[in-house]
């Protein structure tokens, strides 16, 4: 409605665009132990309706990139480049206060630790109207009964008293259900949830995941859900983005990423975890070494150092040549030197050593 | 396992309470935090026992109070034949060379004002032991054996990563070579890569040195691939007990099955058609327990006799034990699963307990 | 709340009569013999026994105790054999022989000039701290910070006795820009004017340490509640930034600052004593400075107890207040 307004006035507006389509992001922070690039060169694009998951490791640069998307990045001190289109605008040229309207009626996010996300002073109910006043103009009453609904809806039992409770009052599980109904009180076209169920429960994680998937479906909302643990993702993403060190180094369909992973970052990832649905392996076989520090990344491809393939590319170009993020298939990219078909005869070796557990 | 294990560790019906008091001038108990009320376990040489459950089942004080960090309220604890449940504290050093500790979190545990060397070597000056060749070289032996690079041995806790103090946690753990670790939740807080490293170095220490791990984690898959044995805790209570694969395969208690029906399989495939169990709410209040089977207000077998029947841990084959009236096989589980899309806790459940204690407690469904 | 204000009330009356036995021990056990003290020039061993009759140290210890708390609460009669009995009312903190005045009576009149030198300063340092501090944190890392923080760090190595002679010195004594401090009484409806020109130096004075304490306190409390996660989901429900730094992050950061300035204010209402001495103030800081050098025990057992009492009553309104605006604290 009040975007309506706005969008008319707007010259820039891109009918021929996805409805979210990242161009080229970058955001750098200036710190005490010099300039971290967090994220480099993010570009990405994501249907209306459809769910995009964002995978990597700690400080791979998720979290970032989702706060970039909100507009949340300059408030901590960072610097953004690159565009940023929701829905036909661009984000990243707005004013201020014109990506804060957004905030919280367009888009909205939800986050990793339930408990340190709401506000410790005030009730969960009034957190809630708050957010509803800010981008509508109705009574506080009304706001009230539709927090109540909203409530029931992501499943709190009592609502009615719950409403007037504190967050320390309630459960984490309670608490990140709140953080939802938050969320989406607004309607958003787009929500972004940052490692929803990290601080969860398996089984509150499920009963989580659930609600998302069942509200998604309910309100059409077009979802990036980030996470570090490529299982929960399984049945809910359309797309997989694998992010490490800053940047993308595979991107595709899930059932892609999955069944055909090619970059060794993602291969080392599956191979890593243990899983259930498998015959026991003797041992593990994960990715050596650890991540790289943000401020101090190798010149080369940014896996290098922990990756059992690079002495296959010519000319060591792994140690000295950044490779860029191209298709290896029709929407599956993949950032790697080696060449397609090897890689394709590495992924095949692992899985089929990996599925080899099976019987 | 080799003929040459042998019994390490024998809990019988411990329990840990803590008293809850009231506020004021005088403070009175007012109730008990049952957090363990009476856990039963074994535990050989070479031999890892995975203990699972959720949140507050009462995993870390269990483990706690095995060692003695905690001091048990009832029950018994050998290690090694001795008696360690009522020693006094000056009575359990000389004891405590023989079981170590690995926490959770790897950024608060190791003191940040000493050095990785300091840190390692507090087991020797703790214990008055002389290693043969000198404290700086047996640290720097078990720096390298655990993939640390011994130079490291003056820097600061700060200068690693999660990864590399779950290391140093693990070589001060082995550096007096314990019979039984105890690791709480040790690799929760890691990366996935990291996780597995850290995993397969403690297999590697099992092999070489044959101790007995007390493994404590929430996540089945990682529980999976170190245990020999597996523990399913819920509310201070052991539900059912068994060697891995009949754990994994052929559990019995509804509990497990919900736990087990939620861990994610990184596949689509797969995670698209399993049947599902949908556990609702947390885990009650422990001041207040359910009647009966404490487990009764999430459970999709609940019946009238769970309410006020208390079920007992009950061997229902070789090693495989079960606290549960209503027990359900996989298959029969498969079948209602199938029949109605997931497994519920029906509306017309068991009544909840009352409120009370700290939290609200969530009372079964989320109907209004 | 209710229930933990009432247990609250009933510890903090319990931690007084502590206090009172405490107090009393303390100056009890005390080396310096009052009957010596108040004996005079020519003296004999009959005049101190006449003394210690006088002055009820004869009794044994428990009955003098309970004669002191019986002044607190129903008053006493000194001397109460002789020709001139002293009358002491309720609340009677006792009666100084050395200067023949009643405790009480003391304090009551040396409390209005420490009251306001107290709030005054506190006042001062509270505003200036805050304001710069949160200045300070909303430009982190710009000049406005650094500013401020280096102004922080000049007021926190400047001992209160030094900037109180320095401004003394150069604005009373060279400059001229204000008269000498003179405190009447009657101060300061009866005479705002002097009574600003004589409390502006002390004012300045207390204020100075305590608003660079604060003004850091502030800054470092008030970033650290802007990386709080709660911060970021303010801003993440499209809160304009003025909600976001006042209702959200504000009202969590400043909460224990202010909370907790009760406490520095209740321990300058004990009195200023250097400050009250270098500006000739006739506070309960210099009362107590005199009852020390002189070993006028009653007065010293007065003006402590009071102290104690003001700090035990401020840590009990700091905490009320606290839980009146943090619920975690609220509730059980
Ligand atoms: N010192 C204590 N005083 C009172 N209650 C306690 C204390 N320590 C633990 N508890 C309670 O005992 C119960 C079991 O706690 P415990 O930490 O053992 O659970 P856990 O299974 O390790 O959970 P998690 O998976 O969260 O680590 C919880 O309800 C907890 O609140
Ligand atoms: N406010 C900030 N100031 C400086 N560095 C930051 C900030 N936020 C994130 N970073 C750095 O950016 C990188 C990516 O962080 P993040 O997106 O949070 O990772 P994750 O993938 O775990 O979500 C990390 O190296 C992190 O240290
Ligand atoms: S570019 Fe080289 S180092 Fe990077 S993933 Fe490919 S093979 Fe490995
Ligand atoms: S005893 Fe009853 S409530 Fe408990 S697990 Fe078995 S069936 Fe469920
Ligand atoms: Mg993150
Ligand atoms: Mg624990």
């Amino acid at each position: 409605m009040i975007n309506m307004e706005r969008a008319e006035g707007r010259a820039e507006r891109s009918p021929d665009r996805e409805f979210l389509s990242i161009e080229n992001l970058g955001v750098t922070f200036n710190t005490e132990d010099g300039v971290v690039r967090a994220i480099d060169g993010v570009s990405l694009s994501l249907e209306r309706g459809k769910t995009l998951a964002v995978v990597g490791e700690s400080g791979s640069g998720k979290s970032v990139t989702a706060q970039a998307i909100m507009g949340l990045v300059k408030s901590q001190g960072g610097h953004v480049t690159g565009e940023i289109w929701l829905d036909g605008q661009e984000l990243n040229r707005l004013a201020a206060d014109e990506v804060q309207a957004l905030r919280g009626s367009e888009m909205a996010m939800i986050f990793q630790d339930p408990m340190s996300s709401l506000h410790p002073f005030y009730r969960v109910g009034d957190q809630i109207v708050e957010a509803i006043l800010a981008h509508r103009k109705i009574g506080k009453t009304a706001a009230r009964k539709e927090t109540l609904e909203m409530l029931k809806h992501v499943g709190i039992p009592a609502a009615e008293r719950r409403i007037d409770a504190y967050p320390h009052q309630l459960s984490g599980g309670m608490r990140q259900r709140v953080m939802i109904g938050m969320a989406l009180i607004n309607s958003p076209q787009l929500l972004i949830a940052d490692e929803p169920t990290t601080a969860l429960d398996v089984t509150v994680q499920a009963q989580i995941l659930d609600l998302i998937s069942t509200l998604k479906q309910e309100f059409g909302t077009t979802v990036i859900l980030i996470t570090h643990d490529l299982g929960i993702v399984a049945d809910v993403a359309d797309q997989v983005a694998v992010m490490y060190g800053g940047r993308l180094v595979e991107v595709g369909q899930t059932s892609v990423i999955y069944d055909q992973p090619e970059m060794p970052y993602t291969l080392g990832l599956l191979s890593s975890i243990p899983r259930m649905d498998r015959e026991l392996p003797k041992r593990l076989d994960p990715i050596r070494g650890n991540p790289p520090s943000p401020i101090n990344l190798p010149p080369g491809c940014v896996f290098q150092p922990r990756c059992n393939y690079s002495d296959r590319v010519r000319d060591g170009a792994c140690l000295s040549v950044r490779p860029e993020l191209l298709p290896t298939a029709p929407d599956h990219l993949v950032r790697c030197h080696l060449p397609a078909e090897e890689r394709r005869q590495i992924s095949e070796e692992v899985r089929r050593i990996l599925a080899g557990a099976v019987r | 396992m080799t003929a040459a294990t042998r019994e390490i560790l024998r809990v019988t019906d411990l329990k840990t309470h803590f008293p809850v008091r009231s506020r004021g001038l005088i403070p009175r108990v007012i109730g008990q935090v049952k957090a363990v009320d009476g856990i039963s376990l074994s535990l050989n040489s070479s031999e890892t026992l995975g203990l699972v459950g959720e949140s507050g089942s009462g995993k870390t004080t269990a483990a706690r109070s095995i060692l003695r960090l905690i001091r048990p309220t009832a029950g018994s604890i050998e290690l090694d034949g001795t008696q360690i449940a009522n020693l006094s504290q000056a009575a359990l050093r000389p004891i405590r060379r023989k079981a170590q500790m690995i926490f959770q979190d790897p950024y608060n545990a190791l003191n940040p004002r000493h050095t990785v060397g300091g840190i390692i070597s507090a087991p020797f000056r703790i214990q008055g032991v002389e290693p043969p060749g000198g404290v700086k070289a047996a640290v720097q032996e078990l720096m390298e054996r655990v993939g640390l690079n011994p130079e490291h041995y003056n820097r600061y806790p700060n200068e690693f990563s999660g990864g590399q103090r779950q290391r140093i946690g693990v070589a001060r753990a082995i550096a007096l070579r314990p019979m039984l670790i105890v690791c709480d939740e040790p690799v929760s807080a890691l990366d996935v890569s990291i996780q597995a490293q850290i995993i397969n170095l403690l297999k590697d220490l099992q092999e070489e040195f044959g101790i007995a791990y007390l493994f404590v984690a929430h996540d089945l898959a990682v529980v999976r691939q170190i245990s020999h044995r597996v523990a399913v805790m819920y509310l201070g209570h052991i539900v059912e007990t068994a060697p891995r694969a009949t754990i994994y395969s052929a559990p019995l208690h509804p509990y497990t099955h919900s736990l087990l029906s939620a861990v994610p399989v990184p596949d689509p495939k797969i995670q698209l058609k399993r049947e599902r169990i949908v556990l609702q709410g947390d885990v009650p209040s422990p001041i207040d327990p359910p009647s009966g089977c404490v487990f009764r207000t999430r459970c999709f077998q609940a019946q009238e006799r769970c309410a006020a029947e208390v079920p007992q841990l009950i061997e229902v084959a070789p090693d495989h034990k079960v606290a549960c009236h209503f027990p359900i096989t996989v298959a029969e589980v498969t079948a209602r699963a199938r029949a109605a899309g997931k497994i519920e806790v029906p509306e017309t459940e068991v009544p909840a307990p009352p409120v009370s204690g700290p939290h609200f407690v969530e009372p079964g469904p989320p109907h209004a | 709340m209710a229930g933990y204000v009432v247990r609250r009330v009933l510890g903090m009356v319990l931690l007084l009569f502590l206090l009172t036995l405490t107090v009393f021990v303390l100056f009890s056990l005390m080396p310096a013999d009052p009957a010596r003290l108040t004996c005079g020039k020519a003296c004999s061993p009959a005049i101190i026994e006449n003394n210690r009759h006088r002055l009820e140290l004869d009794i044994p210890p428990i009955e003098q105790y309970q004669r002191f708390v019986a002044g607190i609460f129903v008053g006493r009669t000194y001397l109460k054999d002789t020709a001139r009995p002293l009358e002491c009312e309720a609340p009677c903190l006792g009666y100084s022989f050395l200067r023949n005045q009643e405790v009480l009576a003391m304090i009551t009149k040396a409390a209005p000039v420490t009251f306001w030198l107290a709030i005054g300063g506190f006042v001062t340092w509270m505003v200036i701290g805050l304001v710069f501090g949160v200045v300070a944190a909303l430009k982190r890392g710009r000049w406005q910070d650094r500013t401020v923080m280096g102004i922080a760090l000049v007021g926190y190595s400047l001992p209160s006795f030094f900037i109180g002679l320095v401004l003394f010195f150069f604005v009373v004594l060279i400059w001229h820009l204000l008269p000498i401090p003179q405190w009447t009484s009657g101060m300061p409806f009866a005479n705002p004017g002097k009574f600003f020109q004589t409390m502006l130096l002390p004012w300045i004075t207390i204020a100075t340490l305590n608003a660079a304490f604060y003004m850091r306190l502030t800054r470092n409390q008030v970033l650290e509640v802007f990386g709080e996660d709660y911060v970021r989901t303010a801003r993440a429900k499209g809160l304009p930034e003025r909600i976001v730094v006042v209702k959200h992050a504000l009202r969590a950061g400043l909460t224990p600052i202010v909370t907790a300035a009760g406490l520095d204010l209740a321990y300058l209402l004990g009195g200023a004593i250097i400050t009250e001495n270098i500006f000739n103030l006739p506070g309960l800081g210099s009362l107590a400075i005199g009852s020390v050098l002189a070993s006028d025990l009653p007065l010293i057992t007065g003006i402590t107890l009071v102290a104690a009492a003001l700090i035990i009553v401020a840590n009990l309104v700091v905490d009320l207040l606290y839980a009146v605006v943090d619920p975690r604290v609220r509730v059980g």
